[in-house]
């Protein structure tokens, strides 16, 4: 595959590494969010588990559109490397796009458990459910914050190596948002649905 | 490209089929859970290598021995927190009478009686 690059990659080594090792500390962060979920996820307290406050579909959308939004960033990034401002902007609105749709179906999630009396106060295991996936949805919301930041210096300045540098690393920041979700949907809710 | 639409269509795969072995209930208990686990593992390693490019760079592979690093990390922690917190309950619901306690130490830590 032949690709020309505007900057040569090396210029961002260090700084793509960096960044890395920065994701690899939050992957460790979030494990032990899951180890929490994992010993609390029984101490229902006489209130609601899992199969009864989860929907399963609602929750697969959330997932398809969450992973929709990983690959569209990708796209976004190639047009970046290929100094295509007006692809950047386009994929990168989609992205956003597509991650307020997934923040805004969390939230919903999250502020009916809250209406029916379901909150982090139920609970332990409600307690590590608002957590960890709030942990992450605060996540996506950082990523969706500085999307915007992104769109808006893309726009003003167009695609100058620094501005490339960063959509990079927010876009590996993105796909790492994607992957620890793979995990909340097999572990909280699909596996909240069996019976074991 | 081609990497993307590669990693996209699996994930989707991956996610779909995690999805419809649980709703339909194909087969039960831990059979499931080790399936939807595989397909999780196999989707990690989908969107790492395409999406993230791990294990692509040109040597040296810092990137990739990080992150192998980071994993024997979580199993530590992960593993070590259950293996903590499954004994902690247990003394929890199997206590002994502090008679019983005393004695047991003693005998365990080698003190004469």
């Amino acid at each position: 595959m032949s690709r020309s690059f505007a900057v040569p990659i090396d210029t961002n080594t260090k700084t793509l590494f960096g960044f890395w090792v920065y994701l690899m500390t939050d992957c460790v962060l979030f494990a032990s969010l899951f180890a929490t979920y994992a010993v609390l996820h029984n101490n229902t307290f006489g209130g609601p588990a899992g199969k009864e406050l989860f929907s399963l579909p609602f929750v697969l959308v959330e997932t398809l559109i969450l992973l929709a939004s990983s690959f569209i960033c990708g796209l976004a990034v190639l047009a970046a490397h290929r100094q295509d401002r007006k692809m950047v902007l386009v994929w990168f609105a989609l992205t956003f796009a597509l991650g307020v749709a997934f923040l805004g179906m969390e939230l919903s999630e999250f502020h009916k458990l809250a209406a029916e009396g379901n909150s982090w106060h139920r609970s332990g295991f409600l307690s590590a459910f608002f957590t960890l996936v709030g942990t992450h949805g605060l996540h996506i919301a950082t990523g969706l914050l500085w999307m915007g930041i992104m769109m808006v210096q893309t726009m003003r300045r167009g695609l100058t190596a620094p501005v490339v540098r960063r959509l990079t690393l927010l876009s590996m920041f993105w796909h790492f948002l994607d992957i620890i979700w793979i995990f909340i949907f097999t572990i909280v809710y699909l596996m909240g649905a069996i019976p074991v | 490209m081609r990497q993307y639409v590669i990693g996209f269509l699996l994930s989707i795969y991956l996610t779909v089929t995690a999805y419809l072995m649980v709703t339909h209930h194909l087969f039960g208990g831990w059979a499931l859970v080790a399936a939807i686990v595989s397909l999780a593992l196999i989707q990690l390693v989908v969107q790492l290598v395409f999406f993230l490019h791990l294990g692509r760079e040109s040597k040296p592979r810092w990137n990739l021995l990080i992150f192998l690093f980071m994993l024997m990390v979580v199993i530590i922690v992960v593993f070590g927190t259950l293996w903590i917190m499954a004994n902690l309950s247990y003394h929890h619901h199997h206590s002994m009478s502090p008679g019983d306690t005393t004695n047991f130490i003693i005998k365990d830590e080698g003190y004469k009686k």
